[in-house]
């Protein structure tokens, strides 16, 4: 069945990822689809930290926009200082606000190494403070997933309402320059993009490293039975703090990553609906699996764009109906597919078996 | 002294309005434990029977009374629709019937959007309810809409009916038994199958009422279920499950804080902070404000 095993796979799929991302990918998509693919990696790499939150650790976090939104503005804060140049506001302020100066909260993100660290750190420490009330209370499963989705709801509508340091609605728009390299230019977009699948690699990675350790086991012991595990001796609420923080980091930086490969971030791409799209990724391609969760984010949106460009109405049922049979029907998601496929045939063939047995 | 009551009464208000919202959560959510994101599609299709029904009726003034019934049958229907369909495969997985009742959820936005069209749509409220009623008089009049007032009552009669409904009729006490130890409640002959289903009906049917009262404060339109089913939950997180006093008093004080901080600040503030408030308060009782205890460790 399986050529390979153990460590050699995992080498031989990095590998072919790789080159599929590195070689194959650039030289045979045009620069427009490989922008597409820039997009997708960085659902991609959202879906990681689902992966290790919810699939590992059974935390359905449904506001992970919070902190893609988080990185993704940290990020785009940075571009639009640097797009106006030293002394100058950023366009949108000159043109919304009264503000002849910039507000205290944007000044630090002028500086290149602060804004970096800030679009990882921030969200992380977000979800360290929030966490660290939320689990430490044991409130856990719904209660858990309700909440979460709320603070990204939360965050969305005060980005709304503050329009004149945040841009409103709008979002951060037309952002030129990345690190003092054209935007425009097709030669650094492709830069932008190898970076992008650099950093998911090393997110799955790293991902990979924390499942397959003590860790990880830990983490799956938590899902699976919260309270023998504290009857074992371990903390739990760290427990999860620790996937959290680690899911909120990789959205961090897959929102700082996506600012420059679409020049735009806005309250649209982290309220309620895109947070629960994150989700859906994962849950089709398998959550508890890091390849099928990242396969299932590049396909679910891979998906959106080639169907709502045609057909708007109908790319919605089909969203609606992915959610039903993926969750109702195949909670494993596609990356389970062959394992239940496998076990039918079994059972059909020892079936089999008895039936001619009872024959003879 | 005025502005105080008066932004006391518009949170009373709002209270009313995520009251009669949460309340079909409160069973559905409280009593069984279901998360049923697809809850304000539900309210919507309320709100939208009420335009048909005004479309079809002329008189407004009768048209909303026949919608409180009909819009009552027509979500409850659809609620056990879908219990029918898929939630009674997934009762053991709740956090999977949370992502699976957003997938019917968006499909019935689609749904609305295909049938009714994406510009929401606007109903008459009827004479009786378009006045005000001064509640103070003189120099620094106090005033409340009619239709303010028809909402609290709404609400009010929807607790009471409720409240009586699970604590003197047979199927409450059967809803009641199911909630609190279901494997006894089945061998005492129970079928919680169906106990499951009434009680869906139940909760749906009381978001198209809701749904009707939302006509008469703001425009119908698909996405109208989204907009409000997350304040739903939180009234629900935070009063307790299995309780209908917690979902009353959360409903009525986020309504006034809302109010309150909005006045005091603005809209966008006021939510971050009512959900600040929301979190500490979790701190303080993470089960939410009133529970039924139990010696469960989970």
């Amino acid at each position: 069945m399986t050529l390979l095993h153990g460590r050699a796979r995992t080498w031989a799929g990095f590998a072919g990822a790789a080159v599929l991302l590195f070689a194959l990918a650039p030289l045979a998509l045009t620069d427009f689809r490989l922008g597409l693919l820039a997009k997708y990696l960085c659902t991609a790499m959202v879906a990681v930290g689902i992966c290790l939150a919810w699939g590992r650790g059974g935390l359905l976090t449904l506001g992970q926009g919070l902190f893609f939104g988080l990185g993704g503005y940290a990020m785009a804060m940075h571009l639009k200082i640097a797009d106006a140049g030293p002394g100058n506001l950023p366009d949108f302020m000159q043109l919304y606000g009264t503000a002849t100066e910039l507000p205290w909260w944007w000044r630090p993100f002028a500086n290149p190494a602060f804004a970096l660290a800030a679009t990882v750190l921030l969200p992380m420490a977000v979800a360290a403070l929030l966490g660290s009330f939320i689990f430490r209370r044991r409130v856990k499963g719904a209660y858990f997933a309700i909440l979460s989705q709320a603070l990204a709801a939360a965050f969305a509508i005060w980005l709304i309402g503050q329009q004149a340091t945040t841009g409103g609605t709008n979002g951060l728009t037309d952002i030129q320059g990345f690190f003092g390299y054209d935007l425009d230019d097709p030669v650094n977009q492709r830069t932008v993009y190898f970076v992008i699948a650099a950093a998911l690699l090393l997110l799955i990675a790293l991902a990979r490293q924390l499942i397959h350790s003590r860790y990880g086991e830990l983490l799956v012991a938590v899902r699976d039975s919260e309270e023998r595990v504290r009857f074992l001796g371990y903390d739990p609420a760290k427990v999860k703090l620790v996937a959290y923080v680690v899911a909120a980091g990789m959205a961090g930086l897959a929102g700082a990553l996506f600012v420059p490969a679409v020049g735009i971030i806005s309250p649209a791409m982290i309220g309620i609906v895109p947070s629960i799209e994150f989700v859906i990724g994962a849950a089709v391609g398998g959550r508890a699996s890091l390849v099928g969760a990242v396969l299932g984010a590049i396909g679910v949106a891979w998906a959106k764009t080639a169907l709502s460009e045609e057909f708007p109405a109908a790319w919605t049922y089909f969203q609606g109906l992915l959610f039903i049979v993926a969750l109702a029907f195949l909670p494993g998601g596609l990356a389970s597919l062959g394992g239940v496929l496998r076990r039918r045939r079994d059972r059909q063939r020892k079936a089999a078996v008895v039936a001619v047995g009872e024959a003879a | 002294m005025t502005v105080i009551l008066g932004q006391t009464f518009t949170g009373i208000s709002i209270g009313a309005v995520l009251l009669l919202i949460a309340l079909g959560l409160s069973l559905t959510f409280g009593q069984m434990n279901v998360i049923n994101m697809a809850h304000g599609e539900f309210i919507m299709a309320g709100a939208y029977t009420t335009y048909v029904l005004q479309k079809s009726i002329s008189g407004a003034g009768i048209s909303l009374l026949v919608a409180l019934p009909v819009a009552f049958i027509v979500s409850g229907a659809l609620g056990a629709l879908l219990e029918w369909l898929l939630i009674r495969r997934l009762y053991l997985r709740p956090l999977d019937t949370l992502l699976v009742t957003w997938g019917v959820s968006l499909m019935l936005q689609q749904l609305a959007r295909d049938i009714f069209g994406a510009p929401n749509v606007q109903t008459r409220a009827p004479d009786w309810l378009t006045g005000n009623v001064t509640l103070i008089g003189g120099a620094d009049p106090l005033t409340v809409a009619n239709s303010r007032l028809f909402i609290l009552g709404l609400a009010v009669a929807a607790v009471v009916a409720l409240t009586l409904t699970l604590r003197l009729t047979p199927l409450g006490r059967r809803i009641r038994a199911v909630v609190q130890n279901r494997d006894l409640a089945e061998v005492s002959g129970i079928s919680t199958a169906r106990v499951d289903r009434t009680a869906f009906f139940l909760g749906s049917g009381l978001a198209g009422i809701a749904g009707v009262a939302l006509t008469l404060v703001g425009p119908i339109g698909p996405t109208m279920g989204t907009n409000v089913i997350i304040d739903a939950f939180l009234v629900i997180v935070v009063g307790g499950i299995g309780q209908l006093k917690g979902t009353v008093i959360v409903a009525f004080v986020l309504g006034v804080l809302q109010s309150v901080l909005e006045y005091s600040t603005t809209l966008s503030v006021a939510k971050v902070l009512v959900l600040v408030a929301i979190v500490a308060f979790l701190q303080w009782r993470p089960q939410g404000l009133y529970t039924l205890r139990t010696r469960s460790l989970v």
